[in-house]
């Protein structure tokens, strides 16, 4: 009841300036905003265009997807490419890679909360020798192609036996290789008042008392954001499994999409497109919950896509 | 946390100093700080020492040498450096990721700010508007979207079909050499949202007082924009700039599927990274890779200095200098 009474408060005040001698005229406004609304609702329909005919391909059967039918709507709509799709590839089922898709996302999560936020602490709240030093090391790792990493990187699991394992794309989620969530994580525990952690040691608490029970609490918006954006993108990754696994009953969404691309080839557009639509329902479900709090993680901490 | 994201503010807010606690107690506790410190730090400093640093340093190494991951490696000097600039499939790919980073990375931008300047208005509506645009910014790197692509540009495809119905016939995108790049230009254009919100934040910012003042001087929409928006934004547009442009350099999974993987046609998809990790992991010339790999650290840092060099010129900090 509360919420519904905002909109209503808030008319006659609209009004209110609306009549306002200085102001342009009611119709002048009333036109702006119609302009508004048809060019931003034109963009919406142009930039949502390729998402919505993927879901909308995913349901039509395969001579609709291609030539001349630009259209989303079909009157054969069925869920037949959904359950080609499910079937999974080279004796696989599709069910078997979501569960490995899964598992690496959240294993990424963990290893990015403990790492990122024992680091960023120390980066944030600590003052001890060498530390601009090491900060600016750090910043520098934002700026530096990872590509330069990855042969030696390679090179070392290869050795040690841990190729077409998960270890090699797990272990730098767990020593904070991602270097992104820990500047984040410092821009944020920047802001929190310096006069917490001060009047806790006053009164005798540790670093590790400061950190789990002022800090982390505190922390919480941003541990969040690191989190929906940690398992994003560790959801979407395609180099760093390509690289790593080459059992297919290990293999994440992506490279068993990939898989799937190559065997079916232009043959049944459909099922491929069903199975992307299915790759992407994470973020998807992800991004329509909590669509808000994404978009403002972004716009203040400078996150990318 | 509504500061504009610039890298430079970095150092300005470390925690002050406690005054309050007698000299000695302080050096006491300096010294179990720094203990402390290290110990939180650990994780990161593992990490770095062992994945970035370490790394770094092996593969400057191997790109002195030649290196097939089975024999030992084997010293050659700046030889895979020579070879790198008389193999033409290098130089193709050089040339296919500076017009995506020269074409694309401007036209994002653009696109960002402008759709910024016109969502950056009280009205009904603007969070729909927001997320809808910042949507492909999520998915826009992930294999699924570059399959879409690869369908919807396909050659007599939606985009194609689309196109004819305005009597434009393009004879498709994917299989010709010409269509490919402004078809990933496409792609990457389409994925403003991500710099558009930083936009927003930015826009947010410039007090509104400014452009009031500026419309009792009877100044128009391109005076104000030259005058206020654009140098008050300048720190956050150097932001997106410097950050688009590293982030553009190292695209893989969509030239990687859309061009299964070779690069076609014509190597007119051939991006550098994808040249890197064919010659690397499909040749098994690791010392070559490296060689391209540190070729782009180099390229990359230059282009950052440069930035950070020019940015003195047209980047404003407002107030005290950040």
């Amino acid at each position: 009841m509360t919420i519904m009474a905002t909109p209503k408060q808030s008319a006659p005040m609209l009004q209110a300036q609306d009549y306002n001698p200085k102001s342009e005229s009611v119709v002048a406004k009333r036109v702006k905003s119609l302009i508004f609304h048809l060019v931003a609702l034109g963009l919406t329909a142009v930039v949502l265009y390729p998402a919505l005919w993927m879901v909308a391909s995913a349901f039509k059967p395969n001579a609709e997807i291609g030539g001349a039918n630009t259209s989303l709507w079909s009157n054969n709509f069925s869920l037949d490419n959904f359950v080609t799709a499910m079937d999974g590839i080279g004796g696989v089922s599709t069910l078997q890679f979501f569960t490995n898709s899964l598992v690496l996302a959240i294993g990424a999560v963990v290893g990015t909360i403990l790492s990122a936020s024992v680091s960023a602490y120390a980066f944030a709240r600590i003052k001890f020798p060498g530390r601009s030093v090491l900060f600016g090391m750090m910043i520098a790792t934002l700026l530096l192609p990872f590509h330069v990493v990855i042969i030696p990187q390679y090179i070392v699991f290869q050795q040690l036996g841990l190729v077409d394992t998960y270890v090699p794309l797990l272990i730098g989620k767990f020593l904070a290789a991602d270097a992104f969530f820990v500047f984040l994580l410092v821009q944020f525990m920047r802001n929190l008042p310096a006069e917490l952690d001060e009047a806790a040691r006053i009164d005798g608490a540790g670093h590790v008392r400061i950190f789990c029970s002022i800090m982390l609490p505190l922390m919480k918006p941003a541990l969040i954001s690191t989190s929906i954006f940690s398992f994003i993108w560790s959801w979407n990754d395609f180099l760093g499994p390509l690289l790593y696994l080459n059992t297919p009953e290990k293999y994440p969404l992506p490279l068993a999409l990939r898989l799937f691309v190559d065997q079916t080839q232009s043959s049944d557009y459909g099922a491929m497109i069903a199975m992307s639509v299915l790759a992407l329902l994470p973020v998807l479900v992800f991004f329509l919950v909590f669509q808000r709090y994404i978009v403002e993680g972004v716009s203040t901490q400078g996150l990318k896509g | 946390m509504t500061q504009s994201p610039t890298l430079s503010r970095r150092a300005s807010s470390s925690a002050p100093k406690p005054q309050r606690t007698p000299r000695q107690l302080k050096s006491k506790r300096s010294g179990a700080d720094a203990r402390a410190g290290y110990t939180f730090l650990l994780p990161w400093l593992l990490g770095f020492i062992a994945l970035t640093v370490g790394p770094m340093i092996s593969s400057l190494y191997l790109s002195f040498t030649n290196y097939n991951l089975f024999e030992p490696p084997k010293w050659i000097g700046l030889d895979n450096y020579a070879t790198l600039f008389q193999d033409e499939r290098f130089l193709q790919s050089v040339g296919v990721t500076l017009s995506y980073v020269v074409f694309g990375t401007p036209l994002k931008l653009a696109a960002a700010l402008a759709v910024a300047m016109l969502l950056n208005s009280k009205r009904k509506g603007q969070g729909f508007y927001r997320s809808a645009f910042y949507a492909p910014s999520l998915i826009g790197a992930s294999v699924s979207i570059a399959i879409v692509w690869k369908a919807m540009f396909g050659d007599s495809g939606p985009v194609d079909q689309g196109l004819s119905f305005f009597g434009i016939n393009l004879g498709g995108w994917v299989g010709n050499p010409s269509m490919t790049m402004p078809m990933m230009i496409l792609l990457t254009v389409w994925q403003f949202g991500a710099p558009m919100v930083i936009f927003l934040a930015g826009l947010k910012q410039i007090p509104a007082d400014l452009y009031e003042a500026a419309s009792m001087d009877g100044a128009g929409p391109v005076r104000k924009f030259i005058n206020i928006t654009w140098p008050m934004l300048s720190p956050v547009i150097f932001f997106n700039l410097l950050m688009e442009t590293i982030h553009a350099f190292q695209i893989f999974a969509s030239a990687y599927i859309i061009s299964n993987g070779e690069g076609g046609p014509a190597g007119s998809t051939l991006f550098y990274t994808l040249y890197l990790y064919l010659r690397g992991f499909s040749d098994f010339r690791m010392g070559y890779a490296s060689a391209m790999a540190w070729l782009l650290v180099i390229v990359v840092g230059i282009i950052t200095l440069i930035f950070f060099k020019t940015s003195k010129s047209w980047v404003h900090y407002s107030g005290d200098s950040k």
